[in-house]
């Protein structure tokens, strides 16, 4: 068996959902699955913040901060879906390359 | 039986978000975000993290993951509708990715981490009680902040969802 669980393992897992959510945001071109990488990266950020927290400090203060950062996605996923729909109300596509309107 | 039940869990959200990623249809990809948040959800729990856990599910599953479902069937003109990226941004955007990856992985191994003394650890699960009362002595000025934004986004939100007369 590997390594007894320590905060690295919390650490390297993160990093690793972390990349992928940065290269979901950069590949994707549906919008909904940019902001499916959003939530990924927030998420990882949760993760490292539940680690330091069992681990480093052992205060419940990494917790706190956890659950405003879910709030923060779930306002920012809420807004960016009505930014959405508006969107493909103009433009007829979600495809975020078709929204170059203000392309000089 | 904790490391066993760590690795099951990474595994499940690394799977999934591996899915989210190289998924073309993008109601595959929410499919894969449930199973992320669903497996961060249980690492949580096993990091004594309960309330954390419960919240996740209940507002990132529950709700986030829904509205996501909906926004997808309201902008999409058939559900397997897919935008593929052109080869060289998708291999550009690959290489950035392990670039990353590897980066930040060599920066926290290589780190040292100086763990406090057993005894400060969190040895026990903290009580949800707890967490409730250092929101609302010492994060009260973010709890209430965050209340007010609630409610602009929910303003916001519903002013640009609205249909133009």
């Amino acid at each position: 068996m590997l390594a007894e669980i320590g905060l690295q393992h919390y650490l390297v897992l993160s990093a690793l959902i972390f990349s992928l959510g940065v290269l979901c945001m950069a590949t994707k071109r549906n919008a909904i699955g940019i902001l499916i990488g959003v939530e990924l990266v927030l998420n990882s950020a949760n993760i490292n913040l539940v680690g330091f927290s069992k681990y480093q400090t052992g205060q419940l203060d990494g917790h706190v901060v956890a659950v405003f950062v879910i709030l923060l996605a779930a306002a920012e996923a809420a807004l960016a879906i009505a930014i959405f729909m508006n969107f493909y109300n103009n433009v007829r596509t979600i495809d975020v390359d078709r929204g170059d309107e203000l392309r000089g | 039986m904790e490391d066993i039940a760590f690795y099951i869990f990474a595994g499940v959200s690394l799977f999934s978000a591996l899915v989210i990623v190289f998924s073309k249809s993008v109601i595959r990809a929410a499919v894969g975000l449930l199973g992320t948040l669903g497996g961060v959800a249980c690492l949580y729990f096993l990091a004594d993290a309960n309330l954390l856990g419960a919240i996740q599910l209940i507002v990132y599953a529950g709700g986030t993951l829904i509205l996501i479902v909906f926004g997808i069937m309201l902008t999409s003109q058939s559900p397997w509708a897919a935008f593929q990226p052109t080869k060289f941004q998708a291999i550009a955007a690959t290489i950035i990715g392990l670039i990353l990856a590897t980066g930040i992985i060599r920066l926290v191994t290589m780190a040292p981490w100086k763990s406090r003394a057993a005894e400060k650890l969190l040895t026990q699960s903290p009580a949800v009680k707890d967490v409730g009362e250092s929101l609302l002595t010492t994060y009260l000025v973010p709890f209430e902040v965050a209340s007010v934004l609630l409610l602009v986004v929910m303003i916001g939100a519903a002013y640009l969802a609205r249909t133009e007369k």
